[in-house]
């Protein structure tokens, strides 16, 4: 099986977010990165699915430079090859998808699997991986949180508020792959020395039509909550248990 | 000119939070004087389409076909595109819900139209781009952006809106689905029932969350005990499906569940936006840390300062006293 997971990075927020001055990104001074969770999820289900049926699988990423740190901690979970589409910026979802759809199609060998994550942690457009699909005339199935295959086939299954959808579709095709569908390795350290000397392959991609043009970011007002200290430890029971009484839960 | 609007049900049960997109709708149609119409698309779902009227959708594109039976996203996506072509239409309005996003982002692949999704604020211009606001990072922040095509096609975020009535005539107009067999490719073959055990996360009035500071799926034991005593269900923050103490059907967050409980009890939890993003809805907030600097606690309406395996022992011993 030949499987193209591609991913995005983002910065690994904490429990304050403050932006750069410009106000078009997050200011990530102190802040670590990371593929978005769906993502990292996706990179795991590749390589799942490569020790258990064979085959080779890709990684890929749109963005600047840095992002090749995301595609060496794909190598790190063991992917084998690694693409970066080399931009000055985040791209908004039309170029991005069109950029990847162009890049698949220059590999010489089609994949059988394309993964995403179903929506990006940072902009969450919930839009790429069905471009992707529709630019190369692939099925899609989005949401995914089990995937199995057989006989050419794969069944991907989803969960919604009433249970689980149950999809089967023909290979090749897209997934777009949610957390929970497993639990992402921590990368061991031999693997992370051999990511480090994987070759890159970078392309750089024409943009196409924005269509959707950022002006700038804000974060949004919450209220500032005064909190009120019911006490310390343990002494603190009877105040609560008050609470849930005035809450009427008791 | 019209606002043509894609109403969301589950096999037959309209999305409660379609209501609130269409009130949201009515204001962009009425503002711009033009009106509201949606697309109500499936295998038999005619008596929905009376119920539209009172939300003020004056037109309903009927699109029934055996074949829409079962959910495929891209044969919805074909009907919108169809009843696209009915009117002139100025703007697509979906909901900003996981099934609703996926269709519309099936309909912009197709008509080659960018999309903006999760929108809280709308503002039509005269020239050719739209001013829109747009949720990321699962609502920590707001993305003002420029939103160009010709007909805009967006999807509302409607958790918060009140769904007000304002009843219309509604004539409903058949239109024959024109679906191909790649349509319906991908489409539902079969369903299983959620295995239901005790009240779910969305349901409970209370729910018991830990993260980090649990420290072991055994330590979730004195979670599940307060959970039970009241009526609700646990939770856990990212790091605890991460360590696989708990499921991940039990994450709250941007990545999980969201949740709106009348309490919600944050134990150990930091209080990073990943979590907070799947729990501001919560009435009340009490949250247990032994750091008193937490981030959480600016963020809670009660705390308590303690180890939550001493501060929840002595609290079920309270509640058992009482």
């Amino acid at each position: 099986m030949e499987i193209l997971v591609c991913i995005k990075r983002v910065p690994v927020t904490a429990a304050k977010v403050t932006l750069t001055a410009d106000e078009q990104a997050i200011d990530a001074k102190y802040l670590s990165f990371a593929p978005g969770p769906h993502e990292e999820c996706a990179v795991e289900e590749a390589v799942q699915i490569i020790e258990k049926h064979g085959g080779k699988s890709t990684a890929l990423t749109l963005g600047t430079e840095d992002a090749i740190e995301q595609l060496r901690y794909a190598a790190s979970i063991g992917i084998d090859d690694l693409i970066l589409l080399e931009t000055d910026s985040d791209w908004p979802p039309m170029p991005t998808a069109k950029a990847i759809a162009d890049a698949v199609q220059e590999q010489g060998q089609p994949f059988d699997l394309l993964l995403f994550g179903n929506e990006s942690a940072n902009t969450g457009g919930y839009q790429v991986g069905i471009r992707v699909a529709h630019a190369l005339g692939l099925p899609v199935v989005t949401g995914v949180k089990k995937l199995e295959f057989a006989d050419g086939k794969a069944t991907a299954h989803r969960q919604t508020a009433s249970g689980w959808e149950l999809y089967e579709v023909p290979l090749p095709a897209v997934f777009t792959i949610k957390e929970g569908i497993n639990v992402p390795r921590y990368p061991s350290i031999p693997r992370k020395l051999k990511a480090k000397r994987k070759p890159i392959q970078r392309i750089v991609p024409g943009k196409g039509d924005v269509g959707l043009e950022k002006v700038r970011l804000t974060v949004p007002d919450v209220e500032a909550s005064d909190v009120n200290i019911l006490g310390h430890g343990a002494d603190a029971a009877p105040k609560v248990v008050e609470l849930l009484k005035e809450l009427g839960l008791v | 000119m019209t606002i043509l609007t894609v109403i969301e049900h589950d096999q037959g049960v309209i999305e409660p939070l379609t209501f609130g997109m269409l009130t949201a709708a009515r204001e962009l149609a009425s503002d711009a004087d033009v009106p509201l119409h949606a697309v109500l698309i499936g295998a038999d779902v005619e008596e929905l389409a009376d119920g539209l009227g009172e939300y003020g959708v004056e037109a309903v594109y009927l699109m029934e076909d055996d074949a829409l039976e079962a959910f495929a996203p891209n044969a919805w996506a074909a009907c919108v595109l169809t009843a696209m072509d009915e009117d002139e239409v100025t703007a697509v309005v979906g909901l900003g819900s996981e099934m609703s996003n996926e269709i519309m982002a099936h309909v912009a692949a197709r008509a080659d139209l960018p999309l903006a999704t999760n929108c809280i604020a709308i503002q039509p211009e005269e020239d050719e781009a739209w001013a829109v606001t747009r949720l990321r990072w699962g609502g920590t922040l707001h993305e003002e952006a420029k939103l160009y095509g010709e007909p805009k096609l967006l999807t509302i975020f409607a958790l918060g809106i009140e769904p007000e009535e304002e009843s219309v005539d509604v004539e409903v107009i058949d239109v024959e689905p024109a679906l191909e067999e790649a349509d319906l490719m991908v489409r539902v073959v079969s369903r299983i029932k959620p295995e239901q055990t005790g009240i779910s996360l969305t349901d409970a009035p209370v729910v018991v969350s830990g993260g980090r500071g649990v420290g072991s799926s055994e330590g979730f034991a004195i979670l599940d005990e307060l959970a039970a005593l009241l009526n609700g269900a646990v939770g856990c923050s990212r790091v605890v499906t991460n360590n696989g103490w708990r499921p991940h059907s039990e994450q709250i967050g941007q990545t999980g569940v969201r949740v709106a409980p009348e309490l919600y009890i944050a134990c150990g939890i930091s209080g990073a936006t990943q979590h907070m993003s799947g729990c501001s809805g919560a009435k009340h907030l009490l949250s247990i840390n032994k750091d008193e600097q937490a981030a959480i606690f600016t963020k809670s309406d009660t705390a308590v300062v303690g180890d939550l395996h001493v501060v929840l022992p002595a609290i079920i011993a309270e509640m058992k006293k009482n």
